[in-house]
């Protein structure tokens, strides 16, 4: 397969519609695998969509005691093989991506196979198919590239791992490698509030993150 | 005539707790039996999307006569199977739980189920009693432009040669009909100018009071193309929208000022000579005294006016100015205002002072907002419109109508009035009883308080829905309609493009297609012979030949050519015409051929604010939401992505009102008060506050907005009116879902 997915987040609208259409994909029927997030809502509309990147070596397979994730002959990390699965959650863990999530209920993690069942017909993924504004587009690099103003990234640098991945994301600007290092990058936000202000704490309790499973 | 309405108690919607236990909105998420992927697809229906005025299309798979899924249409040109989440959830409506099922009276304050013959009975019977003692006109009739043409012809007709009222209007009065009544004053013709694929061929594009982003989804495939060929856009809006923030221009403007706005620019375009004099000799009347009204508008006036900064109307005038190409397109937000038409046509005359109009990249349009908001303003149920948008006040229109449905001309009813002051006439005792399909006035229309006295004084209200919406609790006889995918049409997109709705399931349990319910009661009625219709390409033929020399002009549009040609555009008068995309390649359609400038000056909001209301508030959508939200606040998934209406407020005007992010505080206007989370971010004006409309009774921001309509569309001002903020201590706050929710997907999992 010489299509692969580009990732657009200067387009992203926010407004999920892959999110709901991720939902009617055949293998993990009602379940979606793509997020879509607020980057800082109360500075700005900006949003950034996250489907699995599909890492040349995955970390998430590299972690996983079982071997239960395969990349098929496509470059296409495939969710955890059922019978083999764990849940362990080191892959939900480990992913430099935060892609993978457990699914308590079936007791499986599971995670975006770029839509194997449409792709192997030579159909679109459901997210690439509706997507608005080009956000998330699959097709070949030549198809892709040279009709857009922002450049094809594949590399990520978390720290000391280096991350080259099949899915790119289009970025204004002409860095071979998106370096991402957390140190002290939110310190900026800690401790804005006014003395004095009332706190909002008593009505509004905060429950266990449980954001990584649904 | 206050005392019918001021016994406080005996309202019609007595039980409340019971209609939302047995009619919702509940949620629902799932398709018919569930998410299951072994099923056997028996038929794939291509049709479009129910909701707004792109119209997408969409393939329906059909199993065992159920909608359980979507497949993208990619071969429909227009979206090439994109959608946005309310078209990727649409069909999850038709087998949801909340569907109405069968016809229900109202008895002692309870809706109970009845049979159609129970219910046909009583409202002709309450029909002809009221027509008998207060006459014909004590009847309303208010519609809607999300259903098809078929419909809405058939509505307007209703009104007129059944029911024999003045009294019809549609919800488009809540919609466009400003930037209608504009494009009338100037052009002669109500239409989007050109098609979207002219869009990537302009090298700038003003976008006025639209966000794109959040209302036309998938209208952003042709933005973003024009982008990628390497175009610009210039966003007037007063909040940093998706839109905005993608664009290379924005004017933050304070709501209700484009007039100074669109003056400014075309004054900086007068002072650096980028007018096309030749056009405005050749095509077009006026010009002078426009040009004279926008000399006072030196960019540092307009910008003292609207507090956008001068430098940024002069750039936008130089840079539309100077373009070889460009288009004007803009949406609700400069059309709903007091001043609305104003506003519209202080834009088109940039567009006429340029000559950026009438060829390819060269162009102008309003993005019609409701799925079939350009339909439904054509065919003859706007208060003053008989079909093809031929006028109900001019001889010669009325008697074509009259000779094309054999009525005798005399029977046909003169203008009515628009549907807030079809309200008012409620209220005053003028029409006593109502018959409303698609829409829901307790969430739609402005100022609910005084809706509210309008629906409680009805001696007589029948409803035409799909699901129980707020407005029609207050009905005394609810009748089960259908759904868009069970009834087959055509629509209007808001390129002025028709394409057509396809049947792909039967309306569930006794509900009907609704304009068999219309034409029972026509024929019990006795108005039958005007009604006798057996199919619904028999309307679409009588509407094709009563359009057939108006403006909007269908009869050479069958349903085999939109089918060949992926739509038509209107006007398409012959059958060897395959439509007309672009408008004004060589004449408008004023009897001269020429367009007409009209000098606007700035006059703002009817209510501007003063020390007692000092904030501006202003309202509009969310993407998750279609209208009154009576379809979608129904599907879990859009509903989980934007639970409930937040009030956004700048950091600058929360620090000073200590309000925190996330908590609840009350907003008054004149008219009444709500309470809503605080959203706090830097998108919105320090000086102005922002509520989604989508949702009713206490949710509601049309309990604050301003009813003040503008002197000629006769739109409401839901734009601007001035309201404050009060905090409010926890022990006050109304007990509406838990914690605040829906600004990322993220949060709305943590609650769970």
């Amino acid at each position: 397969m010489q299509e692969t997915m580009f990732i657009d987040p200067q387009r992203c609208i926010g407004c999920r519609s892959c999110v709901a259409a991720c939902r009617e994909c055949s293998t993990h029927k009602g379940y979606s695998m793509i997020f879509v997030d607020y980057i800082d809502r109360a500075e700005t509309t900006a949003t950034m969509p996250t489907v699995c990147m599909h890492c040349k070596e995955p970390t998430c397979a590299l972690v996983c005691p079982a071997d239960a994730i395969k990349m098929n002959e496509d470059g296409v990390v495939m969710s955890a093989l059922k019978p083999r699965c764990l849940d362990c959650r080191n892959c939900v863990n480990a992913c430099p991506f935060g892609v993978p999530k457990y699914n308590s209920a079936m007791h499986l993690q599971m995670k975006c196979d770029m839509c194997y069942d449409r792709t192997s017909e030579g159909l679109k993924p459901m997210c690439a198919s509706v997507c608005p504004t080009g956000a998330i587009s699959f097709g070949t690099y030549e198809q892709i590239v040279p009709l857009r103003r922002t450049k094809p990234v594949n590399a990520h640098v978390f720290g000391n791992q280096r991350v080259e991945t099949k899915v790119y994301l289009m970025l204004p600007t002409d860095e071979k490698e998106v370096v991402v290092d957390g140190c002290g990058v939110f310190e900026g936000h800690v401790g804005l509030a006014e003395p004095g202000n009332e706190s909002w704490i008593d009505t509004q309790v905060e429950e266990t993150d449980s954001s990584n499973e649904f | 005539m206050a005392n019918r309405y001021s016994l406080k108690n005996m309202s019609k919607v007595q039980n409340l707790d019971k209609i939302l236990e047995e009619f919702g909105p509940h949620l629902h998420d799932a398709p018919y039996e569930g998410w299951r992927s072994d099923r056997v697809i028996d038929k794939v229906v291509p049709t479009h999307c129910p909701y707004c005025g792109v119209q997408c299309g969409m393939n329906l798979l059909v199993s065992k006569g159920h909608l359980v899924g979507f497949e993208p249409r990619y071969d429909f040109p227009v979206n090439e199977g994109r959608l946005c989440p309310k078209g990727v959830t649409a069909y999850l409506q038709t087998h949801h739980p909340d569907r109405l099922t069968h016809p229900l009276i109202k008895r002692n304050g309870n809706f109970e189920r009845a049979s159609w013959d129970e219910a046909f009975d009583l409202i002709v019977r309450k029909f002809s009693e009221l027509q008998d003692k207060y006459g014909k006109d004590s009847i309303g009739v208010y519609s809607g432009s999300s259903l098809t043409t078929e419909k809405t012809y058939l509505m307007g007709k209703f009104a007129r040669a059944g029911l024999g009222t003045r009294y019809v209007d549609y919800n488009g009065r809540l919609c466009m009909v400003s930037a209608a009544a504009g494009n009338n004053k100037a052009f002669g013709i109500d239409r989007a100018a050109n098609p979207w694929t002219d869009i990537p061929l302009a090298e700038v594009l003003i976008i006025a009071g639209a966000n794109c982003a959040e209302t036309f989804p998938v209208l952003n495939k042709f933005l973003w193309q024009q982008r990628d060929n390497g175009g610009v856009w210039i966003v007037i809006d007063p909040r940093e929208t998706a839109t905005a923030r993608q664009g290379d221009l924005h004017l933050q403007l304070k709501p209700g000022t484009d007039v100074a706005v669109a003056n400014g620019i075309l004054h900086v375009i007068v002072k650096e000579g980028l007018v096309d004099e030749s056009f405005i000799a050749a095509r077009t009347n006026g010009w002078e005294d426009t040009k004279a009204a926008v000399e006072r508008y030196t960019p540092d006036v307009a910008s003292q006016i609207s507090g956008v900064p001068a430098e940024k109307i002069v750039q936008a005038g130089l840079l539309y100015g100077r373009a070889k190409t460009g288009m004007i397109m803009h949406a609700r937000g400069i059309e709903h205002h007091t001043n609305g038409v104003n506003n519209v046509l202080s834009y088109i005359n940039i567009v006429l002072a340029t000559g950026k109009i009438g060829s390819p990249g060269r162009g102008y349009g309003t993005i019609t907002g409701q799925g079939n908001g350009q339909g439904g303003r054509e065919m003859g149920q706007k208060a003053d419109q008989l079909p093809g948008q031929r006028s109900i006040t001019n001889p010669e229109h009325r008697k074509y109508v009259c000779d094309v449905w054999g009525l005798p001309e005399e029977e046909l009813p003169q203008a009515g009035v628009s549907v807030v002051e079809m309200f008012q006439k409620m209220r005053e005792g003028e029409i006593r009883g109502l018959l409303s399909i698609c829409n829901n006035v307790m969430v739609s229309l402005p100022d609910t308080n005084d809706v509210r006295r309008s629906l409680e004084g009805l001696d007589f209200y029948v409803c035409i829905d799909f699901f129980m919406s707020e407005g029609s609790r207050y009905a005394d006889v609810v009748l089960p309609g259908s759904a868009w995918s069970e009834d087959e049409g055509v629509t209007c997109n808001s390129e002025g493009r028709v394409v057509r709705i396809n049947k792909a399931n039967e309306p569930p349990g006794e509900a009907r297609e609704d304009w068999r319910i219309i034409q029972e009661i026509a024929e019990r009625m006795d108005r039958g012979k005007y009604f006798g219709f057996s199919n619904v390409g028999e309307i679409f033929d009588e509407m094709r030949v009563a359009s057939k020399g108006g403006n909007a002009d269908y009869y050479g549009i069958t349903y085999d050519k939109i089918n060949r040609q992926n739509g038509v555009f209107w006007p398409c008068p012959s059958d060897d015409s395959k439509g007309t995309p672009r408008l004004f390649e060589d004449r408008f359609y004023h009897p001269d051929g020429k367009a007409k400038f009209h000098a606007v000056e700035y006059v703002g909001a009817d209510e501007k604010p003063d020390d007692e209301f000092p904030i501006i508030l202003t309202s509009g959508r969310v993407v998750y939401q279609y209208l009154s939200g009576n379809q979608t606040r129904r599907i879990g998934f859009l509903v989980q992505q934007c639970p409930e209406p937040y009030v956004e407020i700048h950091p600058e005007l929360a620090a000073k009102l200590k309000i925190n992010d996330g908590e609840r505080v009350k907003v008054v206007s004149r008219r009444g008060e709500g309470v809503f989370p605080a959203l706090i971010v830097r998108t919105i004006r320090p000086d102005t506050i922002f509520i989604p409309y989508h949702w009713g009774e206490q949710l509601a921001v049309n309990q604050l907005t301003n009813p003040k309509l503008d002197p000629i569309s006769k739109i409401p001002e839901f734009k601007a009116c001035a309201a404050r903020i009060e905090k409010i201590h926890g022990r006050e706050l109304p007990i509406l879902g838990k914690g605040r929710k829906g600004t990322s997907l993220s949060e709305v999992q943590k609650g769970k």
